[in-house]
């Protein structure tokens, strides 16, 4: 039997479980949270980051049985419990950097991890942090400048305007 | 399914090859009809307390339709709902692959409507295309092709909303104007919202189409700015938008193993011992319809989770018969096509002027071998489908850009009526042509179809990179002839071609006869080779065609310019200013295609002239560093590519800058034509510089991102776009931002360094970035 806690719950995993399960699809077949992507099994593209304990680490490569009691987090927890979106989050909405959107979620958990190591990151320091994580779409100048812009540098462009679907323009800076 | 079906149901097009389709359409030519008078609206929910929703039907006799809301499902083929608390919801018909089409149909609706955006939401619409016509992605064509029909709708529910209004305030039509979804009567001072007259509106006749006027480009309030995609708050939070997200109660999950060589079929497997492993439900074989594009022989793995599918595939033996599988290698196909080259030119399929007269008598002559690999499209999100066979009626949830094509095959494959289909558009990880091919839901559909649960079905990344419809790869050996006044006089391209059974290339592997610089050059001969068998599937990827053979073309025309002493950019301006344009497509336009954008000479001038003058084309740089240009017309683009590199005695480039001047005419929203721009040069450039499909036996070598892998983030460069926007129907941008990315990049090099790349990817050269 496992415990897990994740996004601050705990869970308790059914004893039929094997072991060596990637936590990855603990996550999407069994607690239902299908925020964390799988994307290619192998820890090359980054899709499925996660947290442990803060630390952003791929969720394929870590088997359930690793997890003790290190405190999970996935992209469902990115954002405060009363729900105020974490700056990166803001930041990916005002600066509209998705395009098909399946790598964000391990983009942004990969730049949480950062900017909890450095909050006020370097260039060399955001390509080290993020060069695990593939985005097919070729949004690396945005998933840049967004992770700037939510670490307080002035943004290289004006805000994207908000339909009723992203908050009717509360997301705020 | 519905009344509504019956009615207006059109039979599949006997012809299915989406490909020619999207090609036809995406290649420019004359303008054809607008279809206008197939559309007719119709609102539906009336007097429901709904509020206003409206919809159009296409009939199959090309008359408007007499048919009244009443007799349809509500919403079922809505395009606009204005509720009473003032909620205007626009329903998407296509699917979002990351093109940003969601938020753009939105917003070509509001503009008309003059609706507030903050007030808006879009919904995907169902799949029907009885109803909406065709609901795919492909070819860059969502925008020109519902271009008209978007803005009829918000036009039309506009109409109704000022009738309403009229009636109300007992004044006449023409003295209501309307601003952010409220409807304003200046003379009196009174206002309402839209909300408050949308159930009295939704009682008001429904406008003809074809008599809707529609806004000038000056009055616009919301295209051409900045907008967030719609989507965006659930993609940052998690929230299950994506094929592979889809649970359904009772679910159970699957995967399928196909032979590795394309064609082989199973002679055994080990299933009993399978069946016996943990977690796993039922493990058996498929015989498939032997269509790749469908279902291929293999072995299902039903499992309690994907990990347990997982898990059981390793352990899976299955003894292939491969007598009719695929056998063929790259590496061998690469050393005949050298061969083919060093001969003589086979009879051309394109022939204009006389090339020989024009060679004999050139200034000068220009020869060169240019190749490609193959490459794989490897969206991140893996191919996954979700069927569930109840009550006769096999319902889906695909991440699909091609529902259209994927209904008739599913419906062959269950044996059913395509009404008792039912398919749910999700949102797609990623599209890039790989999934205008329905294999991996007409794979869920035949699993399904054994089990009695629903079932997932998801793809390794190893299935996905092993099975996929790949670029082709392909040869071409060139000469061209500059006359004596130093312009581009005789263009000749000999292309070698991998091919299924020797008698025409394989699947988006042709040279179109209208391709570059047909109609720029007075002699012209396209010639073509094959090499087969070849029976690895193939397919379009991101600007079929034009993604490799622009690389050729603008290439080879920077040699061609040099060889006869030009500056570049002149040369270029010079042979796209030519004679004549490049030829209009052979094939009668589709019904439903979308209006053509021809070549324009002037809209590729101003396009090459603008990324000249923002990259500083012309200044002089220090040694090792250089600028490269080239042009793309293609998908209605007139595009662009300037890219200022420096490469170090080792080969490794460092790229300052890519610089993209794009005219696809007026932006529906700028911030969605700038990540499409950016991401197309990101993409041309990951591809162009590492990426290759190598084949062997009849396997694909490469297996996941280790050894085919992406561009990363440290290595992509800014890239800066800049919009021409002159007044032309806007066409769209999911693709021509990326073919002049490649040439651009290898002309870099050259000016850079003086050596010439004349083969996809550049790290076959020893290139990194």
């Amino acid at each position: 039997m496992f415990h897990l806690t994740v996004n601050g719950t705990d869970h308790v995993i059914a004893d039929d479980l094997d072991p060596s399960t990637p936590l990855l699809w603990v996550l999407r077949d069994t607690l239902m949270l299908h925020g964390t992507k799988f994307g290619c099994g192998g820890g090359y593209c980054g899709a499925c980051t996660i947290h442990l304990d803060g630390v952003a680490v791929r969720s394929c490569q870590t088997p359930v049985s690793a997890v003790g009691n290190k405190s999970v987090t996935t992209i469902e927890g990115l954002a405060a419990a009363d729900g105020t979106l974490h700056p990166l989050q803001k930041a990916w909405i005002n600066y509209d950097v998705p395009q098909c959107g399946y790598c964000q979620a391990g983009q942004l958990m990969s730049a949480a991890g950062l900017l909890k190591q450095h909050p006020n990151p370097t260039d060399e320091q955001i390509d080290l942090a993020m060069t695990g994580n593939i985005c097919r779409c070729g949004c690396y100048n945005r998933i840049k400048d967004a992770i700037l812009t939510a670490a307080g540098k002035a943004p290289k462009v004006e805000p994207a305007l908000l339909s009723a679907m992203e908050g009717n323009g509360h997301v705020g800076g | 399914m519905s009344v509504v079906d019956a009615k207006f149901r059109r039979k599949p097009a006997a012809s299915d090859n989406y490909l020619a389709e999207i090609l036809r359409e995406a290649i420019g030519g004359p303008e054809p009809e607008m279809a206008l008078e197939r559309r007719s609206f119709l609102k539906l929910g009336a007097g429901t307390g709904a509020g206003l929703v409206l919809g159009f039907v296409l009939k199959p006799d090309g008359k408007a339709s007499a048919a009244t809301g009443a007799s349809l499902p509500n919403v079922l083929n809505a395009y606009v709902r204005i509720a009473p608390d003032n909620m205007v919801t626009v329903y998407s018909k296509g699917p979002e692959i990351g093109q940003g089409i969601k938020t753009a149909f939105g917003l070509i609706i509001a503009e008309e409507l003059d609706a507030d955006w903050q007030h808006v939401r879009v919904e995907q619409a169902r799949i029907n295309p009885m109803i909406y016509g065709n609901q795919g992605a492909g070819g860059s064509t969502s925008i020109p092709r519902n271009w008209i029909s978007l803005r009829q709708a918000g036009a039309a529910a506009r109409a109704m909303l000022v009738a309403a209004a009229a009636k109300e305030w007992n004044v006449a039509a023409g003295e209501i104007t309307t601003l952010n979804s409220t409807l304003l009567h200046k003379a009196s001072g009174r206002s309402l919202s839209y909300g408050a007259m949308a159930v009295k509106a939704s009682a008001m006749p429904v406008p003809d189409a074809n008599t809707l006027k529609l806004k000038d480009r000056k009055d616009w309030r919301l295209l051409g700015k900045r907008y967030s995609g719609v989507d965006n708050l659930k993609v940052v939070t998690g929230q299950p938008l994506f094929g592979i997200d889809v649970q359904v109660p009772g679910m159970v999950y699957a995967n399928y193993t196909k032979c590795p060589a394309t064609g082989g079929k199973v002679k055994s497997a080990n299933l009993a011992e399978i069946k016996a492993l943990p977690g796993v439900k039922d493990c058996f074989v498929l015989e498939g319809t032997g269509v790749a594009a469908e279902v291929m022989p293999g072995v299902a793995i039903i499992a309690n989770s994907t990990w347990a599918a997982f898990s059981a595939k390793k352990k899976l033996k299955i003894e292939w018969d491969e007598s009719g599988a695929a056998k063929e290698s790259t590496s061998e196909g690469a050393a005949r096509a050298k061969q083919i080259a060093a001969g003589p030119v086979p009879k051309p399929y394109h022939n204009v002027g006389d090339v020989d007269a024009a060679f004999a008598s050139a200034a000068k002559t220009v020869e060169a071998y240019y190749e490609y690999a193959f490459v794989a499209h490897a969206p991140l999100e893996p191919q996954n489908a979700t069927a569930w066979w109840h009550d006769g009626v096999m319902e889906m949830w695909v991440p699909t850009q091609q529902a259209n094509r994927g209904l008739p095959q599913i419906a062959s494959i269950v044996g059913v009526p395509q009404d008792n289909i039912v398919m749910h558009q999700t949102r797609v990880g990623g599209g890039f042509g790989r999934r205008l091919v329905n294999d991996y839901a007409c794979e869920a559909a035949a699993i399904a179809l054994k089990v009695d649960a629903p079932v997932k079905l998801v793809w390794t990344r190893e299935d996905d990179m092993a099975h996929d419809f790949y670029r082709p790869g392909a040869f071409h050996m060139l000469k061209a002839a500059v006359d004596k006044n130093g312009r581009l006089d005789a263009w000749q391209d000999h292309i070698i071609n991998y091919s299924p059974d020797g008698k025409s290339a394989v699947f988006a592997g042709e040279m179109a006869p209208n391709h570059f610089p047909s109609g720029l050059v007075p002699n012209l001969r396209y010639a073509q080779s094959l090499i087969s068998p070849f029976l690895t599937p193939t397919g379009a990827w991101r600007a079929p065609t034009w993604n490799v053979l622009v690389f050729v073309q603008q290439s080879f025309l920077h040699e061609v310019a040099l060889a006869a002493g030009r500056d570049h950019l002149e040369f270029l301006l010079e042979t796209l200013n030519r004679d004549g344009a490049p030829a209009a497509p052979p094939e009668p336009a589709r019904p439903d295609s979308p209006p053509r954008v021809p070549y324009n000479a002037q809209r590729a001038t101003d396009a090459v002239k603008l990324a000249a003058e923002k990259s500083g084309y012309g200044q002089a740089r220090e040694k090792g560093r250089g600028l490269g240009l080239a042009f793309c017309y293609g998908f209605g683009g007139h595009m662009c590519t300037a890219i200022d590199l420096s490469v170090d005695a080792k080969k490794h480039i460092t790229i300052h800058k890519i610089i993209v001047a794009a005219d696809v005419g007026p932006i529906v929203n700028m911030s969605g034509a700038e990540n499409q721009a950016k991401g197309a040069s990101i993409d041309g450039l990951s591809t162009a510089m590492g990426l290759a499909i190598d084949i062997d036996k009849g396997r694909v070598v490469q297996a996941n991102f280790n050894t085919y892998s992406p561009l990363r983030m440290r290595s992509a460069p800014e890239v800066e776009v800049h919009f021409l926007q002159p007044d032309f129907i806007p066409s769209g941008l999911g693709e021509p931002a990326l073919p002049a990315l490649a040439p651009a990049l290898g002309n870099a090099i050259y000016n850079a360094t003086g050596e010439r790349v004349r083969q996809m990817p550049f790290s076959k050269l020893g290139y990194t970035i």
